[in-house]
């Protein structure tokens, strides 16, 4: 059963370093996305996985076995792309039988192949119709059930939905997720989409510039990132510039503008820059009737309705910008723009500090 | 800046009828998104307001005047199309400059006008590049900057920010409004993209195969939308089918497959007849214990979704029905297993009634 290591592998175009010494394990059976920004080099990875780019430096392993010298065809990969490459002129069950008829294989086993596909992907009404008389969703996933029907048991998928409207992907994403688990399947999945990521892998493997950024199961890419970069890349958030002014056995205080917050975390430096991380649904706001007492005043400057949430952009204390995710469902209803509120930044569990990056916020954010 | 009006338009291409007897208006000012599956006829929609193309019926007007026979320059609109054509041997801020210039405006201005719009769009380090040398999403907010800088009156945007990354497009539709308003424009502004049309548009409109299914604002076709395919496309509900057993003044008395029985709003239905049921996300509420509720019914998770900020919970009832349930993040680990006996209950005032469509639920769902 295929596990895969990427050991240390790099990959220059010219100057430019599209992959910058890149070690990665993926397990047998293991749904791993890869996320990040266009240009982050997450399609040169899975291309030097699949043989067609060849690594500068470093070494792929397929079951412990060196793939340096192995042919496209001899590492047994299943690849899918975005741009759907079905044959026109073979119907949907002779697109999918393809790789066992090119192959000689006996007649009903090939037939056999097929009708598993078209179970497997759900399209046994279909089996006679032909590509362009399916909708992109459709085609994409006879796409996938030909790359099954390979018998392979790795699979390398480069933004297979990217082509799809937004609902038929959502739904999508699920098939393939229960197919690769329903099979045993092992998959790279590359992706810029967060929540196509965080819904479906396993684990969730952050790049930028050609490293990776950092590993990890989607509640913790989400819920404690290691990386500004990846709180920030992985859904919205708010990041505020402060300074540690205090340092407790097992907390600290961080000065951030007027306000002082406790945050449960040791090991800071009295003085230290630091930015701290909170979501927009871990914010509250609750409507201000009076001008005085304490905590931080917003005014309300954009209002929007989602559906199971107010999305509001939010100006608080006269300076700072803030996103602040309110439930449809609650009681308070939407507030107005211009309305005056109190922001309560919730609990010190939901807010992350990091340390001011070296490059500077802006750059360490950059999304490309 | 214009208020548009269409009354019965028609537009065929041979024996496909892409738009059929639209008849709506735009306000002036308004910034409405046209949201619907692909071949839907939203690109027709935008050439015809441009002037690219001429209805074959009905008529098309402006403040109230026919614009049928006026030429596409003198419409004092501008097309962001989704294949953007920048003028290769211009730079960035040339090719943003142009249109200013050719309004009159002086070098001075027009750049200044063309700095402030890059840096909108998050190019300002790009503004001496050629566009050859840029990726195609940044090509794309090219594109849309030029529109934006361009002084028209009226701003069409096809899929505006379709080309970008997931986390840049969040971004920069927040910003893509904030700019529209300021500027007075009226936008007319096409995506398949909900959460997109959802965060920008005062009103949306939802187009399938060439009609017009709803016309609101975001809330409104949220909470009232007119029939099934609108609610799933804007609303994420579940949908099932029923029966109406009684109605009284209070309440409908469902009845559902396997025997279920639920209370509904006493709305429009007689005793009989069959009807489908939605049932949005976020209302649908997860018990791990039986209790007195209105609308109680077992289940069993089948399947546990995180979306970083959310939790879904895909449910089966008892009677082989599937309905689906939102929650805002519990914490690290969901509060429900998969395989876990549990009830869910939602309220009569929540439940969304439709009549039973004439192709079935399956066929009226379908993304086409």
């Amino acid at each position: 059963m295929p596990n895969l290591d990427i050991v240390g592998v790099s990959k220059h175009y010219g100057t430019i370093a599209a992959l910058d010494d890149v070690t990665l394990h993926v397990g047998d059976r293991e749904y791993v996305c890869i996320l990040g920004p266009s240009g982050c080099g997450k399609t040169t990875l899975i291309k030097c996985v699949a043989g067609i780019e060849q690594p500068d430096q470093g070494q792929i392993f397929i079951d412990g076995r060196p793939m340096q010298n192995a042919l496209i065809e001899d590492r047994r990969i299943g690849y899918v792309f975005q741009d759907i490459a079905l044959f026109p002129h073979l119907s949907v069950k002779d697109n999918l039988s393809y790789a066992l008829a090119v192959r000689h294989a006996p007649k009903d086993r090939v037939l056999t192949v097929a009708n598993e596909m078209l179970d497997l992907i759900n399209m046994r009404d279909r089996s006679k119709s032909y590509p362009r008389e399916l909708s992109g969703g459709a085609q994409q996933k006879v796409a996938v059930g030909r790359a099954i029907a390979t018998g392979s048991h790795l699979f390398l998928l480069d933004e297979p939905l990217g082509a799809l409207d937004a609902l038929v992907r959502a739904e999508l994403r699920y098939d393939l997720k229960r197919l690769a688990i329903d099979l045993g399947l092992t998959i790279i999945h590359v992706t810029h989409d967060q929540e196509e990521a965080l819904s479906i892998a396993d684990r969730i493997v952050v790049m930028k510039r050609g490293k990776i950024v950092e590993v990890g199961k989607p509640s913790e890419i989400y819920l404690s990132p290691k990386s500004i970069f990846t709180e920030n890349f992985v859904g919205e958030t708010n990041l505020l510039e402060g300074r540690i002014i205090e340092t407790n056995v097992s907390s600290c205080v961080v000065q951030l503008g007027s306000h002082k917050i406790e945050l449960p975390v040791s090991g800071k430096v009295g003085g230290q820059r630091v930015v701290v991380s909170i979501r927009p649904e871990f914010i509250t706001l609750t409507r201000r009737t009076t001008e005085i007492g304490g905590g931080w005043a917003g005014r309300i400057k954009q209002a929007a309705f989602l559906g199971d949430i107010y999305r509001y952009g939010v100006q608080v204390d006269g300076e700072t910008d803030m996103v602040v995710h309110v439930p449809s469902t609650g009681e308070t209803g939407g507030f107005a723009v211009g309305e005056s509120v109190n922001v309560a930044l919730g609990k010190s569990g939901h807010m992350l500090l990091f340390n001011y990056p070296v490059e500077g916020l802006e750059k360490e954010t950059a999304l490309e | 800046m214009p208020s548009i009006s269409f009354m019965n338009v028609t537009k065929r291409f041979d024996k496909l009828l892409a738009l059929d007897r639209l008849t709506f208006d735009v306000e002036s000012g308004e910034y409405v998104c046209v949201l619907g599956p692909t071949g839907s006829g939203k690109t027709t929609l935008l050439r015809l307001i441009a002037g690219l193309l001429n209805p074959d019926d009905g008529t098309i007007f402006f403040d109230g005047r026919s614009v049928n026979t006026l030429e596409a320059h003198d419409r004092n609109a501008v097309y962001v199309p989704q294949q953007y054509a920048l003028f290769p041997h211009l730079t960035v801020l040339e090719n943003v400059a142009f249109g200013p210039l050719a309004r009159n405006k002086s070098e001075v201005e027009a750049r200044e006008i063309a700095s402030k719009t890059l840096e909108t769009v998050k190019l300002s380090w790009r503004a001496q590049a050629l566009p050859g040398e840029l990726s195609g999403g940044m090509q794309q907010r090219v594109a849309l900057a030029r529109g934006l800088a361009s002084g028209a009156d009226l701003l069409l945007l096809d899929e505006p920010l379709g080309a970008l990354d997931a986390r840049l497009r969040l971004e920069l539709r927040h910003k893509l409004r904030e700019l529209v308003k300021q500027s007075g424009m009226t936008a007319i502004h096409v995506t398949h993209d909900r959460d997109e049309a959802m965060s920008v548009a005062d009103r949306i409109m939802i187009l399938r195969a060439g009609r017009i299914l709803d016309y609101g604002t975001p809330s409104r076709a949220y909470t009232k939308p007119a029939g099934i395919f609108v609610a799933n496309l804007i609303g994420g509900a579940s949908f099932l089918e029923g029966t109406v057993d009684a109605v009284t003044p209070d309440f409908s008395l469902i009845r559902m497959r396997g025997g279920l029985q639920i209370r509904g709003p006493s709305e429009l239905f007689a005793s009989d007849e069959p009807i489908i049921l939605g049932i949005r996300r976020e209302q649908v509420r997860i018990l791990a214990d039986k209790f007195e509720a209105e609308n109680i019914l077992e289940g069993e998770i089948r399947e546990v979704r995180f979306l970083g900020s959310t939790r879904e919970y895909v449910i089966r009832l008892t009677n082989g029905d599937r309905i689906v349930s939102r929650r805002f993040l519990e914490g690290k680990n969901p509060a429900f297993a998969t395989g876990q006996r549990i009830y869910v209950s939602f309220k009569k005032r929540d439940v969304m009634t439709f009549a039973y469509p004439s192709q079935g639920l399956r066929k009226e769902l379908e993304m086409v």
